[in-house]
């Protein structure tokens, strides 16, 4: 008798909640025969990826009559690796740097050994490069990476350990200090000018480790970083992904940021790949096939290049859209530090050059 | 009139602080609570708002948004009645019987508390994930624990565990067993002293136990984050959802969902009251321990 109004309360509340759950509104993919694929991205992807969905489901539906669900995960680059490695059921991941798809491989096995030569161009349809964001009018006088380490000037980069922009920022401005003392990246390759070679990098490190020493803040990802720099106020210059940096000034106004693009950068490769045992399983194999090479396409290009990714193939992208990047001499982690998995090893991994040079 | 100031002097006369000392007390805790409570609520919706009531509806007629308010409250659904039912069970055992290894059921019960949100999630990465020790067994049967919406309900299942138990348990231990014994003495059945005796002693603990294990629920972040995956309008609950519009550059819309969170959180506190104030009057003679039929 005396849990009359409890009982009441409780069925009250759980009538409320179901009504809630299971009749509010209409799901997502109202059609029980489309066929589902999942991208798993990281985190500056998200209006690009919402583009190109709608986009190719329209593409797939005329080429095939199937209906086609794209959903999509984002987060930090090397988070979402791990993710899928421990069971995040990706069709087909579209990642910050080709080190995170190959750890896919390594410590999984969800692909073969030859992923990266599947697709044109790296299996990268689009890159990016490093380039300054700084406040408006550039009151440091930023104009390329020596004047990073003038003296008050704040830099804010996330950590390399932790984020894939950072390790391209840091490898970015290790790339130009042996530039400016070797004159040319090929004698890297070169035997007999080695001794040069090894005292460069010695002032490559001397410069980087100068470098973290004006940084600030630490975060632990890109947009982390961004937002510290953007909506907290803290630092002179933003060390970013040229597309965030465009995407900065897209969403919080031209009126208050500038990007300053250094003399020599990095060229930054996000890779993308089909995660085959997933894909194999699900049924899904060629329309994540397809839906990576449609990023090939003109059509791929286009909205790449819309989003501020530079695109492997201007034929076919609007004008108004390639002028926005800036020319610039870029160079490949392959032909400075011999691939990523050399550079993880040897800068990033315990133990490694930046745990030498950063003492937080 | 007369009577209220009468009650007014007494409870003047109860206390032996003077005027000014109580009058500091409360305003302290005013200030405080001013600062800390509700000023942040009010930027919370403040924000929310901020472009207008139309914007504000839009953001969360949004289909991502609306899945993740039907996840959170699907999770809740589950999560709270099945540890209503084991906090009840476990308080029950734990303050009215003696038996080899309640301490450690205690400890036990306790573990969720101690143990961070982040670490609970890893675990259930570690045990279900692909690489974890039932990963592959479950893989091959093509079930799908973590990264899904099982993982979830299992890590909010977790993290809200001893929030029912923990309230009962000193309330039970406190009251002890002599009204049981009285009722079995006199005949009743177990279950009908359990729901004649033990449960109006303790509902109102119950209740609160409910409510704050349904608010913890509904607010889990840290586990709910490490085996989410983040599948937008598929894993994202509400609070994970808050984050990504948040990264997104869309305050508008992360604090419109924050608002809808906080004010599904302010609902839950009134309707306890509504109820503690409706049935506090006719219950009054049964409180005193009138329980007659």
């Amino acid at each position: 008798m005396i849990l009359r109004p409890f009982v009441a309360f409780g069925l009250f509340s759980i009538a409320l909640v179901s009504i809630a759950v299971f009749a509010g509104g209409c799901r997502r993919s109202s059609d029980p025969n489309a066929v589902k694929i999942l991208n798993v991205s990281y985190d500056p992807t998200r209006e690009l990826y919402e583009e190109f969905n709608r986009v190719f489901a329209e593409h797939w539906a005329r080429q095939s009559g199937q209906t086609l669900d794209v959903r999509m995960s984002h987060g930090g680059s090397g988070k979402q690796a791990r993710s899928v490695i421990d069971g995040l059921e990706a069709d087909v991941v579209t990642l910050a740097l080709a080190y995170d798809v190959d750890a896919i491989r390594r410590k999984a096995g969800l692909m073969p050994k030859d992923w990266q030569s599947r697709l044109p161009n790296n299996s990268a349809p689009y890159t990016s490069t490093i380039v300054f964001l700084v406040r408006k009018g550039n009151p440091r006088g930023i104009k390329d990476w020596n004047d990073l380490v003038k003296p008050d000037v704040s830099v804010i980069t996330p950590n390399p350990k932790t984020s894939g922009g950072a390790r391209w920022n840091y490898l970015a401005a290790w790339g130009y200090m042996l530039k400016r003392e070797l004159g040319d990246l090929s004698k890297l390759h070169d035997p007999k000018s080695a001794d040069a070679v090894a005292k460069a990098n010695e002032k490559a490190k001397e410069f980087v480790k100068e470098i973290f020493q004006h940084v600030k803040v630490l975060d632990t990802g890109a947009r982390g970083s961004t937002m510290t720099f953007v909506q907290r106020g803290i630092g002179d210059v933003l060390l970013a992904w040229e597309n965030e940096a465009f995407l900065s000034i897209h969403e919080l106004g031209p009126d208050k940021f500038e990007i300053v693009v250094p003399s020599i950068s990095i060229l930054a490769e996000p890779s993308v790949a089909v995660v085959d045992k997933v894909a194999e399983r699900h049924g899904t194999r060629a329309v994540a096939e397809a839906y990576l090479k449609h990023l090939y396409s003109s059509e791929g290009q286009t909205l790449a290049a819309k989003h501020y990714y530079r695109p492997r193939n201007a034929e076919g992208v609007p004008e108004e859209y390639m002028k926005r990047f800036p020319k610039v001499k870029l160079f490949t982690v392959r032909e400075v530090f011999g691939g990523w998995e050399k550079a993880q090893a040897e800068h990033f991994n315990d133990g490694g050059v930046f745990d030498q040079i950063y003492k937080p | 009139m007369k009577h209220t100031e009468n009650i007014r002097c007494r409870a003047a006369a109860a206390t032996t602080e003077s005027r000014w000392v109580r009058w500091l007390l409360i305003g302290v805790s005013l200030t405080f609570l001013g600062l800390f409570l509700a000023m942040p609520l009010a930027a919370v919706f403040a924000q929310a708002l901020s472009r207008g009531w139309a914007m504000y509806v839009r953001s969360l007629g949004d289909s991502d948004a609306l899945s993740a308010i039907r996840l959170t409250l699907l999770v809740a659904l589950i999560a709270v009645p099945v540890n209503t039912v084991f906090g009840v069970a476990a308080a029950w055992a734990i303050a009215k019987f003696q038996f080899f290894g309640k301490s450690v059921l205690i400890t036990l019960i306790d573990l969720p508390y101690s143990v961070s949100p982040v670490i609970s999630g890893m675990v259930l990465v570690l045990l279900f994930g692909r690489q974890g020790w039932l990963g592959p067994w479950l893989e091959a049967r093509g079930i799908h624990v973590v990264f899904a919406v099982s993982g979830i309900v299992l890590a909010t299942l977790f993290v809200t565990f001893p929030f029912v138990a923990r309230e009962l348990i000193p309330l039970m231990q406190a009251q002890g067993t002599e009204e049981e014994e009285a009722a079995r003495l006199l005949g009743a059945s177990g279950w009908q002293t359990f729901r004649r005796v033990t449960l109006p002693n303790i509902k109102w603990g119950l209740l609160y136990g409910v409510i704050l294990c349904n608010a913890r629920a509904m607010g889990e972040f840290g586990a709910v984050s490490v085996v989410s995956g983040h599948i937008r309008g598929e894993t994202n609950t509400m609070p994970l959802h808050v984050e990504v519009l948040y990264n997104e550059y869309n305050t508008t819309a992360a604090f419109a969902v924050a608002s809808l969170l906080a004010l599904l959180a302010l609902v839950t506190l009134v309707l306890k009251s509504v109820l503690q104030w409706k049935t506090g009057e006719q219950l009054t003679p049964e409180e005193q321990g009138y329980t007659g039929d």
